[in-house]
């Protein structure tokens, strides 16, 4: 238990230090969100029917901004491979970084949410649904996120292609995400939601593991 | 010195090994058995397949051919071997004393202090100065640190002695010979001369193709 609170702890410390991911991530996210008013006009209605949509859409682009993070510097100074000789199977290290990932990248975009909620003119009850829908869908993703950063981890400049890889997989939390949010049948999809992410969290450090794993050979 | 845990006998055994990378075969049938308290070096030009033996018998490379195994050892006790590659794992936004504490965490504090570790590898003044303004040698003494913070019965040292000055090999000698004193087995590939104080703990072998 101390060494996966080391990982954790140290992740955020690397981050906070980093100057500035955090809060690039979070300024991402609220430019994706704000420029869409200015691209479809400032319809008050048609705003407040696509916001779901928008939102989902520019919190999965920062998240998959932050992707690189996640195992590439550890690649590169040599640290993934000394971790594989911890005390702590890899598999739960990779659990241990996903957690601080998605401390690092889902969290703030969850706290900077209501500016873009003002943005894009939606009502309170909407609001509230569109929190608790990140809340329980952006696990997933980050989930989804890691075992894509883990197949490409070897490869140079794969940075660009962990994102494609992982589209499909997070078709389905877009799918539920904007579906929770829009007013009728909003408790079916943040079951669906909550689903998703726990299966994709007990899953995801298996995989990425095994990925991570044969990456050296 | 400070390594009072003596480790169960272990015999690590290579029979008929052969590895190589990329699918390019480097060093083969390579047999040899190592003993607790005894050091083999690894020696030969470059590209000989030093690293990878090491990388290989630390399971990170799977072998081409043959096998090995730490014989003697409990299952039940957890990792046995610290590998120290090339690269330093070193974070520069961390402090000095941060990242060892962090390898001290995570690969379970069994040996030295973290404090009386970073004075045996000459650093003590410097725990509160962040990593990413060591010199070289002074990285890769922190990386050397990580050693005698944690016991661990097998250690794999690629170039230990690389970017250090005189007295840093001495260092890098009275840490081997510290860890063969407590019956560890040491695995070190160096084109500097290792010379401990007791030859006979010495074996020498020279990785490569058979012609």
């Amino acid at each position: 238990m101390r060494a996966f609170s080391a990982i954790v702890t140290r992740e955020v410390a690397l981050a906070l230090r980093g100057g500035g991911d955090v809060l690039t991530l979070v300024l991402f996210f609220i430019i994706t969100g704000a420029i869409v008013p200015f691209a479809v006009g400032p319809d008050k209605a048609l705003l407040a029917t696509i916001a779901p949509g928008i939102i989902w859409i520019a919190a999965f682009l920062a998240m998959l901004l932050g992707l690189d993070r996640l195992f590439r510097p550890d690649h590169e100074d040599g640290t993934l491979i000394l971790l594989r000789h911890a005390d702590l199977p890899l598999s739960a290290i990779i659990a241990a970084k996903v957690i601080a990932h998605w401390l690092l990248t889902a969290l703030p975009l969850i706290l900077a949410s209501p500016i873009l909620a003002v943005l894009l003119a939606m009502d309170l009850s909407s609001f509230w649904r569109m929190l608790l829908s990140l809340l329980l869908g952006t696990p997933a993703l980050a989930a989804f996120g890691a075992i894509g950063a883990a197949v490409t981890v070897a490869i140079r400049r794969g940075g660009l292609i962990a994102p494609i890889l992982i589209a499909p997989l997070s078709m389905p939390v877009l799918i539920f995400g904007t579906g929770a949010i829009s007013a009728t049948q909003s408790n079916a999809a943040l079951l669906f939601l909550a689903a998703l992410s726990l299966m994709a969290i007990a899953l995801a450090p298996f995989a990425a593991a095994l990925a991570i794993s044969s990456a050296e050979d | 010195m400070t390594q009072r845990q003596a480790y169960p006998s272990l015999v690590l055994h290579a029979q008929g090994l052969a590895c190589g990378r990329g699918g390019l075969p480097l060093a083969d049938d390579m047999s040899f058995a190592v003993q607790g308290g005894t050091c083999l070096l690894l020696r030969g030009p470059n590209g000989t397949g030093k690293t990878t033996l090491l990388l290989t018998l630390a399971g990170i490379v799977a072998p081409l051919a043959g096998s090995f195994a730490i014989e003697g050892a409990d299952p039940e006790a957890g990792p046995l071997l610290h590998y120290c590659g090339h690269r330093n794992a070193t974070k520069p936004r961390l402090s000095v004393a941060e990242n060892l504490g962090f390898w001290a965490a995570v690969n379970g504090a069994t040996g030295d202090a973290v404090e009386d570790a970073l004075d045996r590898v000459g650093l003590g003044d410097l725990a509160m100065l962040d990593a990413g303004y060591l010199s070289a040698g002074q990285s890769r003494r922190l990386a050397l640190a990580r050693l005698p913070v944690t016991h661990r019965p097998v250690w794999l040292l690629d170039e230990p002695t690389a970017a250090l000055d005189t007295e840093g090999h001495q260092l890098v000698t009275d840490l081997i010979d510290g860890h063969l004193d407590a019956g560890g087995i040491a695995i070190a590939a160096t084109h500097d001369p290792i010379t401990l104080p007791d030859a006979a703990r010495m074996e020498t072998t020279a990785p490569g193709k058979a012609v």
